[in-house]
């Protein structure tokens, strides 16, 4: 894997290691495919383990609300995470 | 079996208000919806479409004790209840009464995976909210217990006002509970008091959060990650394992549709040409006699022979899919279909679409993206089907000498056969890429797959699916098949003279051959080729059979030679290679292009697909017998 970021260092998804875990901050794409990826799970706030990835390295998988989702990285790079949880969830 | 109905017959095309009470089988995709239906149903169910879309759903009964009868209808899962696809979209009017012939369900089902609970229950607020007689089942309860995960069903039902059952459908486990929560349906609901009222939850955060504090309050657990399922993703997801495994189950796949169906369909054939033997014994010679062993039998035992290797595949698929195996397929396959404009969850369709288009086609139902199913769904009849099949053997056997290439392991006739199979899939590539570039130029692709733990299949599901999925062929493919043979065969013997059928030449069919010649003259065809192409429309072996018949006819003075003696006088070989080239690329199926109106709802699409192929095969024959003429 070509990425040497840390896991504090990681902006978005697509950039999180295999094996880290970070919080969804927010997703920056169309209403719908936001949407459904909330529906899934991919709320801002919540809990995203990068899991691992198709041979190649692309789609990765990703654990969140208690299930695996695989995702193109093209996709990933649009949601933003942060290392810290996200206060004041309830504002959003 | 956990319902005291007995076995009663179909259910009708479409269900309406008139015909009883009914509820609604509601909940998020890969929940055991269809498992729960399957065995709350059994056998008395049936496909049926909604008046006015063009979604298939099933629709099965329930007999109570009391001899009553109502109607399970199963509808497309959803994740909330904001539609947005056509699934959801049905699903939505259904639960909100919006479908007038339908009106409001009696009663709701709502099925949730209780291994994860707290994300499934988000569906739960906005279907009580509807303020229906709902009943909650939990499902996947064994699965739940054996990873450790608790929940508590009366606590949960106290905070949500609602009966919460808690079942594992795959095993039958709690599935009075519905059974009973069916028989009260009708009646005055019992509906316990709610504790608390239900919030309003004007969002997917808010209604998130109101999830997970109703499964802290009612003792939810969640279980250990499914560590089996982890394991073997390490095996096929590897980076050097996981490619190779998926190439070996493709593989597999393939050989087991062509190898493993061959002796079924051999036997199905004979059983075909038996019957139709003793049917002819049974009748005196004559037009009747013609008709129906000819016209009928004939015609549509040509098509019922397909139907082996159709049930084969869809076995394969079934197992692929209950297993969760596919879902990993799609996903090792989708960066390779990324690069020609398509995704990985086409891959199934696709590969579906080497048996018959037709499955292959209702298979992309499960592309969410609009855009996707699309590309699918054009590009999947240059897969070579099985139909294309019978015509390249023929045509091969006829022209193509067998000298071998590599020694014993590869003749020239195969090798015909493989480049003609490739040729298939090189225009579907191609046609993919064109469509990247022009009328799909904005849309993107995209791709979300949800993994869901491995699960044995069950032997009941896959069984209940096959009877389905043969009724379905046997019906559709039957009627149109039917028709066209019955009309060719009337066409071939009109107009009378003298009482009795004129040369064939001289038919409606054979001057309808003779009007067509012009045009297909250049590319090496003759009126009789010409027939075969009209008739094949309905489907593309059809054209052996006309062959057989036209060739049949004219020789009847003489011993008629076998029907490759017979090509090979009537044909060239340039002409008999821009017959193959036609048929790669030629959408000569009724059924497909029917399929094709059905899934994407308007008829532009399938008469825009069948002109581009039609003009491909056109040129693409022209081209080679031209190229034949020049050199040889």
């Amino acid at each position: 894997m070509q990425l040497s970021f840390k896991n504090g260092a990681a902006q978005t998804l697509a950039q999180l290691p295999t094996g880290s875990q970070a919080y969804l901050e927010r997703l920056d794409l169309p209403e719908e495919m936001s949407q459904r990826l909330m529906e899934l799970g991919f709320l801002p706030g919540t809990s995203v383990v990068a899991a691992g990835s198709a041979p190649g390295g692309d789609p990765r998988i990703f654990r969140v609300d208690g299930s695996e989702i695989a995702l193109r990285r093209d996709t990933a790079c649009r949601l933003y995470i942060s290392a810290e949880p996200i206060p004041d969830l309830d504002q959003i | 079996m956990s319902d005291s109905g007995s076995c009663h017959g179909a259910a009708p095309q479409t269900v309406s208000r008139k015909e009883g009470h009914y509820v609604a089988l509601v909940g998020p995709p890969n929940a055991g919806k269809s498992t729960l239906f399957n065995r709350l149903t059994g056998l008395r169910q049936k496909v049926a479409n909604f008046p006015g879309v063009t979604v298939e759903h099933h629709v099965g009964r329930v007999k109570d004790s009391t001899g009553r009868e109502l109607f399970v209808v199963d509808l497309p899962g959803i994740y909330s209840m904001t539609p947005r696809s056509e699934d959801e979209q049905v699903t939505y009017d259904v639960l909100t009464g919006a479908k007038e012939s339908l009106g409001l369900p009696d009663g709701i089902i709502l099925i949730l995976d209780s291994t994860n609970l707290q994300r499934h229950l988000v569906l739960a607020a906005p279907v009580l909210a509807l303020g229906l007689p709902t009943l909650v089942v939990l499902n996947m309860a064994d699965d739940l217990e054996a990873r450790g995960g608790k929940v508590d069903p009366s606590a949960l039902a106290r905070e949500i006002g609602a009966p919460v059952a808690l079942i594992s459908a795959a095993s039958g486990q709690g599935v009075e509970r519905v059974v009973q929560f069916l028989q009260g349906t009708g009646a005055r609901p019992v509906v316990p008091q709610p504790r608390v009222e239900l919030p309003v939850l004007p969002n997917l955060p808010a209604r998130r959060r109101w999830a997970g504090r109703v499964g802290l309050q009612a003792g939810y657990t969640p279980p250990a990650p499914p560590e089996w399922t982890r394991r073997l993703d390490r095996i096929f997801l590897h980076p050097v394992l996981g490619p190779l495994i998926f190439l070996v189950v493709v593989l597999a796949v393939f050989q087991g549709i062509f190898t493993g169906a061959q002796p079924m369909m051999d036997g199905v054939e004979s059983l075909i040409g038996w019957s139709g033997e003793r049917l002819g014994n049974l009748l005196p010679e004559g037009i009747l006699r013609s008709l129906l062993v000819e016209g009928v039998w004939g015609g549509v035992g040509s098509v019922v022979v397909f139907l082996p290797q159709i049930l084969l595949l869809f076995l394969f698929i079934g197992i692929l899919e209950d297993s969760g195996y596919l879902a990993r397929a799609a996903v090792i396959a989708d960066r390779t279909m990324s690069r020609v404009g398509l995704q990985g969850k086409a891959f199934i369709p696709l590969l579906s679409a080497y048996a018959c288009a037709v499955p292959a086609i209702m298979a992309t139902r499960t592309i969410e993206n609009k855009r996707d199913r699309l590309a699918t769904v054009l590009i999947a009849p240059f897969m070579t089907c099985s139909a294309r099949l019978p015509v390249y053997t023929l045509l091969i056997a006829a022209f193509v000498p067998n000298t071998p290439i590599v020694g014993q392991l590869l003749g020239l006739q195969a090798a015909v056969l493989l480049g003609l199979y490739l040729l298939g899939f090189a225009a579907a590539v191609g046609t993919a890429l064109l469509l990247r570039s022009t009328v799909l130029r904005h849309a993107k692709t995209t791709f979300v797959m949800e993994l869901p733990a491995y699960r044995r299949p069950s032997l009941r599901s896959l069984l209940l699916r096959l009877i389905d999925r043969a009724v379905i062929f046997l019906k559709r493919a039957g009627t149109v098949i039917l028709l066209v043979t019955v009309l060719l065969w009337v066409l071939a013997h009109l107009p009378y003279k003298d009482g009795k059928a004129p040369p064939i030449e001289e038919s409606i069919a054979g001057q309808i051959g003779r009007a067509v010649e012009p045009a297909i003259q250049p590319l090496g065809f003759n009126w009789k080729i010409g027939i075969g192409l009209i008739t094949s429309l309905a489907a593309r072996e059809v054209i052996v059979g006309t062959l057989g018949t036209i060739y049949g006819i004219e020789n009847a003075e003489q011993d008629s030679p076998p029907l490759i003696e017979s090509l090979r006088k009537d044909l060239t070989p340039g002409g008999a290679f821009a017959l193959m080239i036609f048929f790669a690329f030629a959408m000569q199926c009724f059924s497909t292009v029917a399929i094709v109106r059905r899934e994407l709802g308007s008829w532009a699409w399938p008469a825009a697909q069948f002109a581009y192929m039609g003009l491909l095969a056109y040129f693409g024959a022209l081209a080679t017998n031209q190229l034949w003429l020049h050199f040889r």
